[in-house]
């Protein structure tokens, strides 16, 4: 089983798109949507759900007031200042560690589980989909995102299905930290900006840190070829591998108000050729072919 | 005045619209980037750092020869954070909340607390905009309390501007709370318009006005606009897609800087800003 995870560091680099088109290419993969708090994928992909099951997160603090004597001890204890003044927990500072549910001396506190999201299993025109969506404001999607993950593996367990393409959140933290873990390699789909440079950078060095390989793509590289080139140096410096660079191309706006991936939109242009080869490119690398 | 700009979506234009508006306000404003994972504001004001402060959170150390094994830190700890194996007691510093449930409830007060590094704030000066950020160390997941270090220098009198993570879950709230306005910068396509619905519910629950500001304009459709409509949410700017923007953007330029003609763009988009708080 292989699972290819698309980071960017950055926002908008075009991995959502990129990954929709090279579920389209290879035709046997599981998608996976790993972008659990604002997810996009599916706007491609329009999945028919099969299956829709609750995510339980932790619980959340609830003072009850019949039995809250006013002793105070839950607002000294609470480190998260969601306590206030009249013992009332405030649901979005409630970070949900319990200290005050436990240590209460009238155990007045309540600490109901809470649904904080759906994940689902789903098929699509290119084959099955996981994916979740976590409810707004809320905590856990390192949790999410992992759970996702999981059910996806178990899923292409099940369908003999042997490779996995996961479309990962942006940044380098909670949810991407979960998003690469047993991965088999990551590929960041980068910009040549200056901020593009920047978050691939911080991206690899995650990868470093969980010591995932990774495989870098120049997205709208015509933008700034000069940028592009920088990307490359500090890419091969790092002994890693550079895939190479797509242009600039308007196509996937217009294909994805379509809902359509790029190939869909216009399969004989140069832009979806180049799209084909880049995935037999990460296909036949060796970062996707060694067992780690 | 307290903004935080804000998109669901990531690469909408977050920095651009934050940087090109402290920059065309000039003195008086003070940038707080708070995308503490990615934080990019820097690469386009090129502020004189003055000061790094290194962040850490509070973490359990226990002292094996005070624990007698009662397992109620255990108990205690929703993160798992804590073990104990036979005699061995086993800590996860990187899963820690930093709660405190463990010190309160070791009886033999075996337990004290050390650091672990979120990452750091670093403050300074672009020109005269104070400039503010946090840097989450990579490879640690929480970042909210390093979000709410980089608020603390949050100056009510002054105008201060917040460069907000994109998403919808607990650091964008972090980043969004208690702000006079939120300005969300989205695009006119699909995913532009998907992820705007979810921030836009995410600031419906903390209850902060909004406006919307529509970057690279021309491109996509017309649906951000009909929803804009629909949820009363004003279009304070458009900027349509430009070849030269992008470009400029992509040496880590400002737009205002290459294009003075959008000074007086972003002093209006202020303007108007400050009448809907004025009125709220």
């Amino acid at each position: 089983m292989k699972e290819l995870v698309i980071l960017s560091g950055k926002g908008g680099t075009g991995k959502t798109s990129l990954t929709a088109a090279f579920a389209a290419v290879s035709k046997k993969s599981i998608l996976c949507d790993a972008d659990v708090d604002a997810a996009d994928l599916h706007l491609l992909m329009s999945p028919t759900i099969k299956q829709k099951t609750d995510f339980k997160g932790g619980g959340l603090a609830n003072i009850n007031p019949e039995k809250c004597t006013e002793c105070g001890q839950c607002i000294e204890l609470c480190r998260f200042d969601a306590i206030s003044d009249d013992f009332v927990v405030d649901k979005i500072d409630c970070e949900g560690c319990g200290v005050c549910v436990d240590l209460c001396p009238e155990q007045a506190i309540d600490f109901p589980i809470q649904t904080c999201g759906e994940w689902y299993i789903s098929d699509t025109r290119f084959g099955p989909m996981v994916h979740a969506r976590l409810g707004i404001a809320e905590e856990n999607s390192g949790k999410l995102v992992a759970l996702v993950r999981q059910e996806a593996r178990k899923f292409a367990e099940e369908q003999n299905i042997d490779l996995i393409l996961t479309d990962g959140p942006p940044g380098v933290g909670c949810p991407v930290i979960a998003s690469i873990g047993g991965a088999t390699a990551l590929l960041i789909v980068t910009e040549p900006t200056v901020s593009g440079i920047h978050d691939m950078t911080r991206a690899l060095e995650l990868a470093e840190f969980f010591k995932v390989p990774a495989m870098v793509l120049v997205n709208k590289y015509d933008l700034n070829p000069d940028q592009t080139d920088a990307i490359e140096k500090v890419v091969t410096s790092k002994n890693l591998t550079f895939l190479g660079k797509i242009p600039f191309n308007p196509a996937f706006t217009k294909a994805m108000v379509q809902a359509k991936t790029i190939l869909e939109y216009d399969e004989k242009s140069d832009i979806s050729r180049e799209v084909k080869e880049m995935w037999n490119k990460i296909m036949a690398s060796s970062e996707m072919n060694t067992d780690n | 005045m307290i903004i935080s700009v804000a998109s669901g979506k990531g690469g909408t234009g977050k920095t651009t619209i934050a940087t090109n508006l402290a920059f065309s306000l000039g003195k008086g404003v003070k940038v707080l980037d708070c995308d503490v994972e990615e934080p990019n504001a820097h690469l386009f004001l090129h502020p004189q750092i003055e000061k790094t402060e290194s962040i850490s959170t509070p973490i359990p150390v226990i002292d094996e020869d005070k624990c007698t094994y009662c397992n109620k830190c255990v108990e205690i700890c929703r993160y798992n954070s804590i073990a104990i194996i036979g005699k061995t007691i086993l800590t996860f510093p990187e899963l820690c909340h930093s709660c405190g449930g463990c010190m309160a409830v070791c009886p033999e007060d075996a337990i004290t607390e050390t650091g672990r590094e979120l990452g750091v704030v670093e403050l300074g000066k672009s020109g005269n905009i104070d400039f503010i950020h946090g840097k989450l160390r990579v490879g640690e997941a929480m970042s909210p309390p390093l979000i709410n270090e980089v608020r603390s220098y949050i100056e009510p009198d002054s105008i201060n501007i917040i460069d907000a993570p994109p998403g919808t879950s607990c650091p964008v709230i972090a980043a969004m709370k208690n702000t006079d306005f939120v300005l969300m910068v989205t695009e006119p396509t699909p995913f532009g318009l998907h992820d705007l619905q979810l921030a836009v519910e995410a600031v419906k629950l903390i209850d902060i006005p909004c406006g919307l500001v529509i970057n690279r304009s021309d491109i996509g459709n017309n649906d951000v606009r009909a929803y804009a409509d629909k949820e009363n949410l004003p279009i304070l700017l458009e900027i349509p897609f430009d070849r030269k923007i992008a470009e400029v953007y992509s040496k880590g330029y400002l737009i205002v800087e290459k294009m003075p003609e959008y000074k007086e763009k972003f002093l209006e988009l202020y303007n108007s800003i400050e009448n809907i708080v004025g009125k709220a």
